[in-house]
């Protein structure tokens, strides 16, 4: 799509950083370049582990992964603007929101390992994590299931008199699940304080957005449900902050939820099982490629003078050195007990259970190798 | 000691409910001003506002999508869905979140709440006012599942529910809504998960049946005593997880077992029970297992009566078990 079809749209692209590396003034959400620095960290780290786990996958030493390359700035850039009391809803695409709230690195690598130091114990695939102490909740495969309960859980604190918002992710492809509708319709009938960002990125796994919608645009879908929708250019750091400030500004005036379309492009595959290849050509990256998100908040962090090669050097060294490090522990850690099968599905074990435990401890051990 | 019918009783549950706990919410559809469409909420709206009393849009899966999301939170919700048949919408919360939220973040998140939900049929209602898809929620590690038979049970079996760390999926049998009357103690009291009730002694053979079923059992029982035939007669009362012992003792006792259930036969749950029965207790048997439960058809609307297993359909089944073993 040509960029000039977005600004003849009733929903114009919110544009903060310019070609040009400078900001537009009237939406500048005002960030510090140290904090600027601190978020240009973050990624870069999600790159870094990006590409680091898919060569993993490709090696066999991880099962899985699923990605976000070229959809950085507006995962990481939407966790940098909210507020320490805010949750984050995920789908299974922003890693970058983890880390910069807080989510330990190791502890990341044990779920993608499943060992027995992964705090979800090796129940779920990789990327499936859980970081409560960071208010960021588990995460599930299922598209969508995670809108209803982002709104729930705020819509919980509204009516217990807390001040806190939800911000929900999900990608343009659960705008077509029944979630979706359900949880916008719920947050603007009863004003819940939810920002639902919705990671425009082009594609379902190979359902492009035309066939995912007739609608010109996702943010327009909040107008039916009294929900205001504005779109970004999800590309831009900026942007994104600016955006979800808004609508937090929005949540404190007690004016209830947004709907954010952040315009980006999945630049990878689906996950590590997909291959692109199959339903999309380099043609269509390469418009993407030259607005990729990293690089334009490099350039802004030169021309401020907060970033050269040497640091980049030194960042990309940092971040290889620690995932390295932190590969050797989580390999050398042994996968969870089996006993540990029957913890948490109750919070005590029934009869049945206790049964079945006892079986398995009992009985034949599974192959090597499966 | 209060007179009170089911209806009373879960009204009166949710009250003392709500009175104790201010993170006890009720949402659902129609939940709110007219206190639900079998006025089982009644009143509640106007001694508890809007905020915790909240009639939600037309959205089973919003409704327990969100209430898991302010389970989560840490709010207490007891959602209603109207009828048990419209629970599916909904299911996909059920199945992939609801039932797995501890388990999967390794016990950082749980989603405590009761589901609540009219089942059952007698009532005229067709299709889809009169199924009983309890097997749909027994089969969901995570999930436990309660049904009352009786006002008292009912009141205490629900503030269980209401106190219990996992999600409960309770059903509440319309046919006897109101004609299951009985004393209820006032205030809180509890009948705890997972214990069922011998509610008719009987050396001849096991009767297990719950909710409306629970009467039908027992009208057959004290026809076949007239015959000389005991029935023990168990309400199972939490049909997940069962109480296997009280079941296991009373067929190692009479030596013969009849399941009782409105659903279709097919994988109901009675085949799970009989099955339980057979590992621990095939020894003790004297007579094959039966099945005595609605038949594997869509619940039909005229023929109800002919569909689900009344005392009629119990009488036979059961003189004939005890008779041929």
């Amino acid at each position: 799509m040509k960029s000039q079809e977005y600004f003849d749209s009733r929903y114009p692209i919110w544009r903060v950083l310019r070609d040009d590396g400078t900001l537009d003034p009237e939406l500048d959400p005002r960030i510090s370049v140290q904090d600027v620095v601190h978020i240009y960290r973050y990624l870069v780290l999600t790159r870094t582990l990006d590409r680091r786990l898919t060569a993993l996958q490709r090696q066999g030493r991880v099962g899985f992964h699923v990605g976000s390359l070229g959809e950085e700035a507006a995962i990481v850039g939407a966790a940098f603007a909210l507020r320490e009391s805010d949750w984050i809803f995920p789908c299974y695409r922003e890693l970058g929101a983890a880390l910069i709230r807080g989510l330990d690195l190791q502890r990341f690598i044990d779920n993608m390992f499943g060992n027995r130091n992964d705090t979800v114990k090796g129940r779920q695939m990789p990327d499936h994590y859980t970081c409560r102490e960071k208010k960021f909740v588990s995460i599930s495969s299922p598209v969508g299931t995670q809108i209803t309960q982002a709104v729930g859980f705020a819509w919980g604190a509204k009516i217990d008199g807390q001040d806190l918002a939800t911000l929900v992710f999900f990608g343009d492809g659960a705008t077509s699940t029944p979630e979706f509708h359900s949880g916008m319709n719920l947050a603007g009938v009863f004003k819940v304080p939810t920002i639902f960002l919705c990671r425009n990125n082009g594609w379902a796994i190979s359902t492009p957005t035309s066939q995912q919608t007739a609608s010109e645009t996702f943010a327009q879908k909040g107008e039916a449900y009294g929900v205001p929708g504005i779109r970004v250019d999800g590309n831009d750091l900026f942007a994104v902050i600016a955006a979800v400030r808004l609508a937090l500004a929005r949540i404190e005036a007690g004016e209830g939820p947004t709907l954010i379309e952040a315009l980006t492009y999945r630049m990878g595959g689906h996950s590590t099982s997909d291959d692109p290849d199959r339903y999309r050509g380099d043609e269509q990256l390469r418009p993407w490629q030259e607005r990729d998100p990293l690089e334009r908040v490099r350039q802004y962090l030169v021309l401020h003078g907060a970033w050269d090669d040497a640091k980049q050097q030194r960042l990309d060294r940092e971040h290889d050195e620690n995932f390295k490090r932190a590969v050797a522990r989580a390999e050398a850690t042994p996968p969870p007990s089996l006993e540990s099968m029957f913890d948490d599905v109750y919070a005590e074990l029934p009869w049945s259970l206790r049964e079945q435990k006892e079986q398995l401890l009992q009985g034949p051990r599974a192959p090597k190798g499966h | 000691m209060p007179q009170m019918n089911m209806v009373q009783a879960i009204n009166d549950a949710l009250r003392v409910a709500m009175s104790a706990d201010r993170r006890v919410v009720l949402l659902g559809e129609d939940v709110g001003k007219v206190g639900g469409v079998f006025r089982v909420t009644a009143g509640l709206y106007d001694e508890f506002g809007a905020d915790r009393v909240i009639d939600a849009p037309l959205t089973e899966n919003g409704i327990i999508g969100a209430a898991v999301g302010m389970a989560m939170y840490g709010m207490v919700p007891v959602p209603e869905i109207q009828f048990a048949d419209f629970l599916w919408p909904a299911y996909e919360q059920v199945v992939n979140e609801l039932s797995k939220y501890r388990y999967r973040s390794g016990g950082e998140f749980s989603a405590s709440m009761v589901i609540r939900t009219p089942v059952g049929g007698g009532i005229r209602g067709g299709h889809y006012h009169s199924q009983h898809p309890e097997v749909q929620f027994v089969c969901l590690p995570g999930i436990k599942v309660v049904i009352p038979s009786n006002a008292h049970d009912a009141k205490g079996l629900l503030l269980s529910a209401i106190a219990d760390p996992d999600p409960v999926v309770f059903f509440e049998p319309k046919r006897v809504y109101r004609a299951a009357k009985g004393e209820v103690p006032s205030g809180d009291y509890r009948v705890p998960l997972g214990k069922a009730a011998v509610v008719r002694p009987g050396r001849d053979i096991t009767v297990l049946a719950y909710g409306a079923m629970l009467y039908e059992a027992l009208d057959a029982a004290s026809k076949v005593a007239k015959q000389g035939v005991e029935c023990e007669v168990i309400d199972l009362r939490t049909l997940w997880p069962v109480d296997i012992d009280t079941i296991v003792s009373s067929v190692k006792k009479t030596g013969r077992v009849a399941v009782v259930h409105e659903a279709p036969r097919t994988m109901g749950f009675a085949s799970e029970l009989i099955t339980l029965v057979c590992e621990k207790a095939f020894y003790h048997l004297e007579a094959p297992p039966l099945r005595i439960t609605g038949f594997d058809t869509p619940f039909p609307y005229a023929l109800e009566a002919e569909y689900m297993p009344l005392s009629h359909r119990i009488v036979p089944a059961v003189l004939q078990a005890v008779r041929s073993g």
